[in-house]
């Protein structure tokens, strides 16, 4: 069937922040989309809040709104732009939810716009617990006995008639969030509570337990014909139990025999026909391991992070095709964009293997339970491609760069058998090392399937890598033996630890015996037909696929691995937009990326891509055969930095600022000799590396202070001390972490905290504008709101700042792109805190919001051209005419245990934009984007430390002003009564009811001002008060500032006098 | 131990010797099949070839009670790995020991898709597995050169006539080397099949007076079987239903005057995209074929295409006018593969006048 011509304009709705459960895949399936719509002439816009993206540019649609996703937003910019049709199902269950809001509220039908891709019947055939469960009892598929409850009492009587444990699913929640399994009555009532009230439509569903039972998923495509197919399956080792999101996921199925993997083949076209799906779809199963019996889990109505991986795992491209099909055309129809030569009506043959691990935040938050759910908790993945599941797996590993490079490397040795057999009962983040550890003692494969569940398949996997260690540990390393290690991946650090040689060694043992890395190509088909698409995976033992080009300048483009908190999706737009900048300047791009949710590892990006490990040993490989004329790693984050060194030992050039000046900025001593050549003051303070030596600075410099270790992303190990006890405890976490560099401290200064990012082309620099952030010096610039233009600076600060930014960014030898951080006391006294010599979060909101594209300039800049050659004047650019404010946002309710009080360290997991013609609109409109939409109830909570008190009165006030009832812990409530402003004291939670528990569980509160005291003395009282609130669903701030943002965006704003503005036009 | 893998045009890959260490000539084809590697062992299709499977891990839930005929017909079996541990729950053994048992020889740890990358460049070619290892090319590959696949259908068949019970409609299957599926499908369905070897006369067949008749799929040249396209040239005269798949597909159209030519690598696989002319519906399929009907040489006045393949147009079915005939290149059967067209399996029920 040929296009539907009645679509004309299309608006797609994007899925807003990243949060956890919902992260970079669907900037990967909007941006496919969008350029998918437009190579048929359509126009496009798009609305979504979240300025890291790349679907939010320009060049992707024609008209980009970057406003909150609510309902209100949705409407006025419907009317406003009058687009044909709605395509809700790339935009992630935010966007999906929204679309179907609208239709329920007649608002579509109303201004004659429909929803394209998937009908509104079908979703809700797939989302709402009953209809599904209607639907698969009509069809015969099964689903696990279950109810759907709306209150507490319903769901326990429910359990008591199927029996415990029980899974708990709370309808229309992102990541299986507040849902989890109960194993008795009051884990019941605990989750359920929870759950119900995270339900957008207080629903939960009480589901028979299946844990243990096989997890597997299909990716299934439908056009309107009726045509279909499945793009492939996937295995979880992790059993039912744990989120889809969290599991070690394999593709394809490794344990399923044809029947198996054909019964839920069926079972799923069947499933995606009668729900009359046209698009994507994906179908979870729980396949009992002893018997045919199976359980469809879930059916989602549309592009999900399951299907970013198998597009990713298979070159498959779902959301490209899903968008062909949502303008009419059928699978036979559309071309197969690998072979070029065959259709998307086809099913994707793998000729090799895939695995995916989850990239867990407990490094980040080490107070956090690490326990595995049906809750997600992961903020990103790396997925890594071999031809055999060994080599895969241990490809996975060290992608993650989370210091782990073996099936060795969380250390069980010192666990009895019985603890450690206990030990593997527990569903947590290590358990694969676990398992690893019971196979290196002898447990037999039976015991260990027992606890875990884990296919005896895998177990006996894990064995051949535990059996290839003790041969490297026992055995003469034998050319053979070596080649065997390679074949299964081993990498050659840890081929040296375990042989007692050095990694050079290995390296050169390697190269003498031709045992080196070769590349294959992803092409859909199993060799089957000639592929075009230069997507290569390493192998060893195997001929070499990848075509030596020449001609064109090769430049090697560093991506950012998975996505973690620090760095994010920002990293991605960077390494993406450099990649194109290149190509337009006429060089032949590679990328090397490990990371499926992201646009970067889409195979029509770079002009090649390895999916790869991003360790030096892996990208030498790379290097190699493809012998690149640079290499770029100032737009890739820490991870593409980290490779600076490696890189030019291999005599790669390093592109841009040289890897000398990078060091420069890094290096304490060598910074200090340059901040004074340029006379910019900065914080006093010293470089050490014990707790002794960390004290005796401190206590020189005084408290408070900043401890943190050098050569970090995203403030990881930072901390504010504020007395010798805290110094000893955060260097004690610090060194928790091999540690290669020094430690540094310095003194705290609490200022106005200031941003700048800017191009410098080694004479000139070109700043785009000023970012101030609300919440003073302390708070990490990632977690802080920041403001564009900066609000409160005198210009004499400005031109200050401008003018250090000049200095250093010459005097570091800056060609490309700088980061700088700065405070600001009092009128103008400005000091540099950090000095960044790399692009950074704040790139893709600066560029968006002064409509300066930062990252081609300064890729031109770093291939030799200069600023005023390409057409803009050096120096800080001219203000805007509006405000942006980047929100951060945060995913605290997904990660039980963690702190969520805000600090040095970051915290969040993704960003939103508010514009606006005024500050107080741009602030409003960004709360509102990051889900803070007040007042409902107009019941407050405030507990604030003494030494914010008068602050927090003022900010009590304004609150009591438009109407809120304040409740506040007895100092803060004396505090506020004395100063005139209305408080109901409340009592803490160690003391009897009614306490300030009962009124966070009463589910009557907006919001809950909780400003802890420094230093590492939190209070516990603080911290349950905090995770009660925040899991509960209500809003808590931590910082004075923020507050004060808030009800100044309160006071001022009303709804309905938003103003959208659509950022392609700035 | 080492082992050889000796193509027609001089490549020799090195690998594991895996199953029976017997040398074997045979031509080497290539399936992308995922899983259903014992379905693809015991498919008679394969008899007179070599299987390399495109899949690298090959017998990780072992040997289940999936055959599709009694024993193993490739004369040779080509992987990258071959699991050490099975893992399922109805697993009855390795495969190592199946192909042992069954006596077929073959190599694990080559670079299977390097090989694939020659057959797909150069098309299917004859080959060699040993475990010779001075071995002489000079006196090997002329003896590659000389290797022809030949009549297969004869040695695949069943040796005498036999019956699945039923009490719905009779069918007659005639067996070119019939996967298992194929009389299942029908005896699910409630028919009484009675499978009949290849060379069984179509006097014999038409005396029985069956509601259809069934014509499976098979091994090698379709073009060799003159004999057998002679008795479906009889049994085409006749008013009965017929259905045939893959090898009676080629037979039925050269039985009516068709041409059949060899694909350059032939079509083994579970992801192939058939089109149903009639209704512009599109089914991914189970192929195993290397051969092909002309569809420029199907005479319009006898047959019309049914069916055809989304990637390269090739024919896929025939329909043939005036008769109650109906042939596809691919299995509705799967096993392994696809179960989509599973659906005709009712059409030829229908087509003998509806179940009883």
């Amino acid at each position: 069937m040929p296009r539907d011509l009645s679509i004309r304009k299309v608006l797609v709705i994007g899925s807003g922040p990243i949060v956890i459960g919902q992260a970079a895949e669907f900037d990967y399936a909007g941006t496919q989309a969008c350029r998918s719509l437009k190579e048929e002439g359509l126009e496009v816009v798009l609305l979504n809040s979240n300025p890291a993206t790349i679907m939010t540019d320009k060049d992707i649609a024609d008209r980009v709104y970057i406003e909150p996703l609510t309902v209100e937003v949705v409407e006025q910019l419907i009317l406003k732009e009058r687009p044909d049709s709605v395509l809700p199902t790339l935009g992630g269950q935010a966007g999906l939810n929204l679309a179907m809001e609208l239709e329920e509220a007649g608002f579509l039908k109303e201004h004659g716009v429909r929803l394209i891709g998937t009908t509104s019947e079908t979703i809700k055939k797939a989302e709402d617990r009953l209809e599904f469960k209607a639907t698969m009892e009509k069809i015969g598929e099964p689903v696990a006995a279950s109810l759907v409850v709306e209150n507490v009492d319903d769901g326990l009587a429910f359990a008591n008639k199927i029996g415990y444990p029980v899974v708990l699913r709370p309808a229309y929640t992102l990541g299986g969030s507040g849902g989890g399994i109960a194993h008795d009555s009051h884990q019941l009532v605990e989750i359920l509570e929870n759950g119900l009230r995270l339900s957008r439509v207080g629903q939960v569903l009480v589901e028979r337990c299946i844990a243990g039972w096989k997890e597997i998923e299909y990716e299934v495509m439908r056009d309107s014909a009726g045509n279909c197919i499945t793009v492939c399956n996937m295995e979880n080792i992790d059993p039912v139990g744990v989120h889809t999101g969290d599991s070690i996921v394999v593709a394809p199925s490794q344990t399923l025999g044809d029947k198996e993997y054909q019964m839920l083949r069926t079972s799923a076209l069947n499933i995606i026909s009668e729900l009359n799906i046209t698009g994507g779809c994906n179908v979870q199963y729980a396949l009992n391991p002893d018997s045919f019996e199976y359980c469809v889990i879930e059916v989602n109505p549309r592009v999900s992070r399951s299907s970013a991986l198998a597009s990713k795992a298979t070159g498959y491209p779902i959301a490209k095709v899903a968008a062909k099909i949502a303008l009419g055309y059928t699978l036979d129809e559309i071309k197969n964009a690998i072979t070029k030569k065959t259709y998307a009506s086809f099913e994707p043959m793998l000729d090799y293997v895939v695995v995916k691990l989850p990239r867990l935040p407990f490094d980040k938050f080490i107070s956090a339970k690490r326990t595995l759910t049906t809750q997600m908790k992961a903020t990103g993945e790396v997925m890594s491609i071999c031809d055999n599941f060994e080599g895969a797996l241990m490809k996975a590993i060290r992608s993650l760069e989370q210091h782990v490079d073996s099936l060795m490397s969380y250390d069980f040795t010192g666990l009895s058998e019985e603890d450690l057999l206990e030990q593997l009962a527990v569903v947590d983040d290590m358990r694969m090392w676990k398992i690893a550890e019971a196979v290196r003692r002898g447990i037999d494969y039976d015991t260990i399937y027992n606890i875990t569940k884990v296919d005896r398949w895998f177990i006996d996997k894990f064995a051949v890598i535990v059996e290839m260690e003790r041969a490297l540990q026992t055995r003469e390393l034998t050319p053979e033996l070596l080649k065997e290690a390679k074949r299964i991946e081993f990498p050659d650090n840890v081929i040296a630890r375990l042989t007692g040689r050095t990694e050079r060694e290995i390296h050169d043992m390697r190269h003498a015996n031709g045992i080196v890395a070769s590349y294959k190509i992803v092409d859909t088909c199993a060799a089957e037909f000639a592929a075009e698409t230069p997507y290569y995976y390493s192998v060893y033992g195997s001929e070499n696929e990848v075509d030596k080009t020449e001609g064109r300048k090769k430049v090697l483009v560093l991506g950012s691995g998975p996505i973690r908190i620090g760095q994010g999706i920002e990293f991605d737009f960077c390494s993406v937009h450099c990649t194109w900048a290149f190509s337009k300047e006429g060089y032949e791009t590679i990328i090397v990326n490990n990371n499926p949710e992201t646009v970067s590892t889409d195979f029509d990006i770079a002009d090649k891509l390895y999916f790869e490990p991003l360790t030096p040993e892996d990208v030498e490989s790379i290097v190699d055969i493809e012998k690149p004329d640079g290499a770029v790693v100032q737009f890739g984050g820490q991870t593409a930095i980290k490779l600076t060194e490696s890189l030019m030992k291999m005599g790669v050039p390093i592109l841009g600022t040289s890897a000398e000046n990078v060091d420069k900025a890094e290096d304490r001593e060598l910074f200090d000799e340059i901040l004074e050549e340029c006379e910019i003051p900065r914080p006093t303070g010293g470089t050490v590396f014990t707790a002794e030596e960390a004290k005796e600075v401190a206590n020189r410099l005084g408290y408070p202070v900043l401890v943190r270790p050098s050569y970090v992303l995203g403030g990881q190990g930072m901390q504010i001390a504020i007395n010798d006890s805290d110094i000893d405890q955060f260097i004690g976490i610090i060194n928790r972490i091999a540690q290669d560099h020094p430690i540094l401290v310095d003194k705290y200064l609490q200022g106005k905290e200031i941003e700048v990012d800017a191009v410098c082309d080694g004479t000139d620099i070109l700043i785009p504008g000023i970012m101030e952030h609300i919440e003073r010096a302390g708070i990490h610039s990632g977690d802080s709101i920041s403001v564009y233009p900066a609000q409160s600076l005198t210009e004499g600060a400005k031109a200050k700042i401008a003018e250090y930014t000049r200095r250093l960014a010459k005097s570091l030898h800056v060609i490309g792109m700088i980061n700088i951080q700065f405070i600001v006391c009092g009128e103008d006294d400005v000091y540099v805190i950090e000095v960044n010599p790399r692009s950074s979060r704040t790139v893709p909101y600066i560029s968006k919001v002064t409509g300066i594209p930062i990252v081609p300039l300064a890729t031109r800049v770093i291939i030799g051209k200069k600023i005023r050659e390409l057409g803009y004047t050096p120096g800080l650019q001219p203000e805007a005419d509006y405000v942006a404010v980047k929100m951060p946002v945060f995913s605290f309710e997904k990660i039980r245990g963690a702190d969520i009080s805000l600090g040095p360290e970051m915290k969040s997991t993704g960003e939103c934009l508010g514009i606006a013609k005024t500050f107080d609109e741009a602030l409003y409109k960004a709360f509102l984007g990051a889900g803070i939409k007040l007042p409902k109830f107009r019941n407050m909570i405030m507990t604030v430390r003494d030494e914010e008190h008068p602050a927090a009165v003022e900010i009590g006030r304004r609150f009591a002003d438009i109407g809120y009832h304040i409740f506040a812990t007895s100092g803060t409530a004396r505090a506020l009564n004395e100063a005139g402003v209305k408080a109901t004291p409340v009592r803490k939670i160690e003391q009897e009811s009614p306490n300030l528990m009962d009124l966070i569980l009463g589910h009557k509160i907006d919001l809950v001002i909780d400003i802890p005291a420094q230093g590492a003395e939190h209070s516990r009282d603080g911290f349950v008060i905090r995770r009660n609130a925040i899991e509960t669903g209500v809003n808590v701030l931590t910082a004075i500032d923020t507050a004060e943002a808030l009800i100044t965006s309160l006071e001022n704003t009303d709804i309905r006098k938003l103003t959208l503005i659509d950022i392609a036009t700035v | 131990m080492k082992a050889f893998l000796i193509l027609e045009d001089g490549t020799v890959f090195t690998g594991t010797s895996i199953g029976s260490t017997r040398e074997c000539i045979s031509e080497i084809v290539f399936n992308t099949s995922m899983t259903g590697y014992l379905e693809v062992l015991t498919d008679p299709s394969y008899a007179g070839q070599a299987v390399t499977m495109t899949y690298p891990l090959i017998g990780n839930y072992g040997i289940t009670p999936d055959m599709e005929s009694k024993k193993a017909w490739p004369d040779g079996y080509i992987v990258r790995e071959l699991s050490r541990m099975p893992s399922n729950f109805r697993c009855e053994g390795t495969i190592q020991d199946f192909l042992k048992a069954q006596d077929i020889p073959g190599i694990a740890g080559i670079d299977t898709r390097a090989l694939t990358k020659v057959l797909r460049e150069k098309g299917t070619m004859n080959g060699m597995i040993t475990t010779d290892e001075g071995y002489d090319l000079d006196e090997v590959l002329p003896k590659l050169k000389a290797y022809r696949v030949g009549d297969v259908v004869s040695k695949v068949t069943c040796p005498e006539k036999y019956v699945l019970k039923g009490d719905g409609l009779k069918v007659a299957l005639l067996d070119l080397g019939a996967k298992n599926n194929i009389a299942k499908s029908l005896n699910e369905r409630g028919c009484e099949v009675t499978v009949y070897p290849a060379h069984t006369s179509a006097e014999e067949i038409i005396a029985s007076a069956p509601d259809g008749i069934m014509l499976s799929n098979g091994p090698g040249d379709p073009a060799d079987c003159t004999s057998v396209i002679a008795e479906i040239r009889r049994l085409y005269e006749t008013d009965i239903p017929i259905f045939a798949i893959c090898l009676g597909h080629q037979l039925m159209a050269l039985a009516t005057g068709a041409t059949t030519h060899k694909l350059k690598y032939g079509h083994r696989g579970g992801n192939h995209p058939v089109k149903d002319l009639a209704t512009g519906r599109v089914y991914i399929s189970s192929q195993n074929h290397g051969y092909v009907v002309d569809e420029d040489s199907v005479d319009p006045k006898v047959a019309v295409p049914a069916f055809r393949n989304v990637n390269d147009g090739t024919n896929e079915g025939l329909s043939y006018i005036g008769k109650n005939i109906f042939t596809v290149q691919f299995h509705p059967e799967a096993c392994p593969g696809p179960q989509d067209s599973g659906y005709l399996f009712d059409r030829f029920i229908e087509m003998m006048g509806g179940a009883k």
